[in-house]
């Protein structure tokens, strides 16, 4: 229980816990950057990723957990906190100037809502897929011959409404913001933000959110000018020739066959 | 020089205050910003009203008995000063000046622009003493202590107590004099054998007294007239992580 008192109740623990669930769901975000920049190789490539991590199973399960539980962590200590440090100065003062506060700093709360917003949307969208008609979440089949999701096509899909990946460039870009203070401000809170680098540990914290912030938007923009096609002749909306040099031979099959098996269900 | 203010006038605790217009006429602009107000209340005195309560002791920056939130910045526009070391210079002729008293819960309003501090002095208090041997004078530098750890000890040192930090920080946060204040000894030989037991006690009455938390915006150390550095707080979190780890796994006495 004492455990339970210093990080959950005292001010420093309840910073401390902000701190490490903080850098656990920042692993966790860069984490599935690089698995969604597998979009620019063969749809296989991410398809068989995403197979991977379905096919996990319970362990699949127990990390969901993990990540949820951290995801509440963060968001039921930042409320406690903000209601405190409202609490703490009930009447506030006419004129108050700014000294050096960062922008990022002082708008962590609305970016962190509209963030948790996205995320529920994005989960909604994606993972327990009910945001969108059948049609939008295909299947396709790998090289092997498994019948997986083609998440490949489900990702091109999901930005042809400007809406949403004018939704999601806005979401991804708040979470990069929260990040430029979130990252160095973390390391304050452990206390492993010295003078021997934190000017360094600044510069780190810029350079990481803002390539954070152009890797998802890379793919939303080239999903969105056509870069990235759907290669799945199942889907409406396949923009491929069946000879294509990036698919190869085994595709031009594989889509014959994939053609006639549509056609199958539709007859 | 002539300026006008605006100055939250307040009667005691239970009462609401409000801001009231006063002008302030001939003055030299090499006044400190306080006997800018001694000449404003002698002439409210002399009208036969009620002088502004404003706190205020040596007059040299060094006690941190004199607040103020002075258009917007504790202690004024000026950067690492107290409000006794302001002077009207710092200000332009006809200038509408905004003071009010700091403000946070853990400060309530005694009167004016008097706010009691005494949740620092409990802080202070919860620290405890440090085991330093009295009698005979010992030899100096009998305790050798490296010139860059004697130099940070004495920059957390320099803190007054003034309550700057708790004004200027949105969440009214006390972090960065708790820093100070447990940092100056934590950093030092003599200071090592009470340290877990200070940080924690320390931070348990800061706590207690209802300051809110660190955002790691730093304001704080914008504020404060002795410019006390941020990186105080990130050593008093460090220290205080790790007092309450060893707490935790301490083996308790037989």
């Amino acid at each position: 229980m004492k455990v339970i008192h210093v990080l959950f109740r005292s001010s420093i623990g309840k910073k401390f816990t902000m701190a490490v669930s903080g850098f656990i769901l920042f692993g966790f975000v860069i984490g599935h950057l690089s698995g969604n920049l597998q979009i620019f190789a063969h749809p296989d490539k991410i398809n068989a990723y995403a197979h991977f991590i379905e096919s996990l199973g319970p362990a699949l399960w127990g990390i969901r957990l993990f990540l949820l539980t951290t995801l509440v962590v963060h968001v039921w200590v930042a409320a406690q906190l903000t209601i405190e440090n409202k609490r703490a100065r009930q009447k506030n003062y006419d004129k108050q100037v700014t000294l050096r506060a960062t922008l990022a700093s002082r708008y962590m709360r609305v970016s962190g809502v509209i963030v948790l917003a996205f995320i529920i949307y994005h989960l909604l969208h994606f993972t327990v897929r009910v945001t969108h008609g059948t049609e939008a979440y295909p299947t396709t089949i790998l090289a092997d011959g498994t019948k997986v999701r083609d998440v490949h096509s489900m990702i091109v899909l999901g930005f042809k409404s400007p809406y949403i990946a004018i939704f999601y460039l806005l979401s991804v870009g708040l979470l990069s913001w929260h990040l430029a203070h979130g990252l160095v401000s973390m390391f304050q809170s452990v206390g492993l933000r010295t003078r021997a680098w934190s000017h360094v540990l600044e510069r780190i914290t810029v350079v990481l959110s803002v390539s954070y912030f152009l890797g998802n938007a890379l793919i939303v923009v080239a999903a969105m000018s056509g870069k990235v096609r759907i290669q799945n002749p199942s889907v409406v909306g396949f923009t491929c020739r069946d000879t294509c040099e990036i698919c190869g031979l085994r595709n031009a099959e594989a889509i014959v066959e994939n053609a006639d098996a549509v056609e199958d269900n539709q007859s | 020089m002539n300026v006008k203010l605006r100055v939250w006038r307040q009667k005691n605790s239970e009462t609401e205050g409000s801001f009231e217009n006063y002008e302030a006429r001939d003055l030299n602009p090499n006044m400190s910003f306080l006997e800018m107000l001694d000449v404003v209340n002698e002439d409210l005195t002399n009208d036969g009203s009620e002088p502004i309560a404003f706190a205020h002791d040596c007059r040299e920056g060094i006690c941190g008995t004199c607040s103020c939130m002075i258009d917007g910045k504790p202690h004024g526009p000026e950067t690492g000063v107290a409000t006794c070391q302001t002077y009207m210079r710092s200000f332009k002729d006809g200038d509408t000046i905004t003071v009010e008293p700091f403000k946070a819960n853990a400060f309530p309003i005694v009167k004016d622009l008097v706010t009691d501090r005494k949740a620092f002095d409990k802080i202070q208090r919860s620290g405890g003493f440090v085991s330093v041997r009295t009698g005979a004078a010992p030899d100096a530098n009998a305790i050798p202590i490296g010139k860059d750890i004697a130099d940070l000890a004495m920059d957390a040192a320099a803190c007054i107590g003034c309550g700057a930090c708790v004004a200027a920080c949105k969440n009214s946060s006390a972090m960065l004099f708790v820093s100070a204040k447990a940092g100056q000894l934590n950093l030092l030989p003599q200071g090592q054998p009470e340290k877990d037991t200070r940080v924690l006690n320390m931070v348990a009455t800061m706590d207690e007294a209802g300051f809110g938390n660190c955002t790691n915006q730093y304001e704080c150390s914008a504020a404060c007239p002795k410019l006390i550095s941020e990186e105080f707080i990130s050593k008093l979190n460090r220290d205080y992580m790790s007092a309450s780890v060893k707490k935790l796994f301490k083996a308790k006495a037989l």
